[in-house]
């Protein structure tokens, strides 16, 4: 992305100069500052306007409704993961399913709706929407066989 | 490629900005708060930026495309995962702070699989996995642990299926 493979790495004797490494890395940081520096004010806007409270109201119509709202709520979920404990927690305490709820909380931590335009800045547009789909995916169904093995274990 | 995208996060700064400028415009309450938020969170993620500077820099000095590929690379095998899930496993902070380090990785050889496993791998925070432990029990935190560490390579394998990276990338 920021600075690619220099012709003096594959020489004999390794690695570069460490003034041009410190260089290629004052570069290669200086441009993901404004990244950074965007997603954290986006975070921040976007935190002070989405209501926290009513959420546990959307959930408890159908188990399938359910999972698929739980892994949709944590996706777009911004935040300290231990907000999505806490979310989780208060869900359970609701009556809520636990597959419901480890759908919300695997999401949280592996889907960022809210980091897709960093990331693709960073690492690539297809790469980005492959990776975040694949994981809303897999949260579909990491929570069930959670919940499949805890029965199992007893 | 590299001008590209450094004036995309420019753009994408800029954007942001416009977003905070029109909340002040119409809710001055709520871009207070927002900045007040942005503030608090630039200062806790102040000095994790330190260290990805320094990870930074120790990948750019020592890690040559040679040895990226062997230890990260396609014929990392077995170790390439494990360091991937364990990478994963310890880093902290907010994800878009790696994205960099992540993308100069591969940048010099290192696997799509391996940087979108690191990425999943993510989410078995470490220092939390107590209090996931105290809100659903320990049962649930090892179980939920393991499949997210299974998981975390599965997903690595497809999304280096689905999303290759183009040579000139």
């Amino acid at each position: 992305m920021l600075t690619g493979p220099q012709p003096d790495r594959d020489a004999p004797h390794g690695s570069p100069a460490p003034g041009s490494a410190l260089a290629r890395t004052v570069r290669a940081f200086a441009q993901m500052l404004p990244i950074l520096l965007g997603m954290l004010l986006l975070t921040s806007l976007l935190m002070a306007w989405l209501p926290r409270s009513g959420l546990t109201d959307w959930f408890g119509r159908a188990p399938l409704l359910d999972l698929l709202l739980g892994a949709a709520v944590g996706s777009v979920a911004m935040g300290h993961p231990l907000a999505g404990y806490l979310l989780g927690g208060e869900l359970i305490a609701a009556g809520i399913g636990l597959v419901a709820v480890t759908a919300l909380i695997v999401s949280w931590v592996t889907v960022g709706v809210v980091h897709l335009p960093a990331e693709a800045l960073a690492l690539g547009r297809r790469f980005a929407l492959v990776r975040n789909g694949l994981c809303f995916l897999s949260a579909l169904a990491v929570a069930p066989l959670t919940v499949a093995a805890l029965r199992l274990i007893g | 490629m590299a001008g590209r995208r450094g004036r995309g996060g420019w753009i994408f700064l800029g954007l942001v900005a416009l977003a905070q400028g029109a909340t002040a415009l119409a809710e001055p309450g709520l871009a207070r708060q927002a900045l007040q938020g942005f503030a608090r969170t630039l200062s806790e993620v102040a000095p994790l930026l330190a260290l990805v500077f320094a990870l930074m820099y120790g990948a750019e000095r020592f890690l040559t495309p040679a040895r990226t590929r062997a230890w990260l690379g396609r014929g990392s095998g077995w170790r390439g995962w494990a360091v991937a899930v364990l990478a994963g496993v310890v880093s902290t902070g907010p994800v878009y702070a790696w994205y960099t380090l992540l993308a100069e990785l591969r940048a010099k050889g290192m696997r799509t699989a391996l940087v979108a496993t690191v990425l999943y791998a993510r989410a078995i925070k470490l220092p939390l996995l107590p209090l996931l432990a105290h809100y659903f029990g320990l049962r649930y935190m090892l179980v939920l642990s393991l499949w997210l560490a299974a998981f975390a390579i599965v997903n690595g394998a497809l999304v280096e299926r689905l999303a290759p990276v183009p040579p000139a990338e």
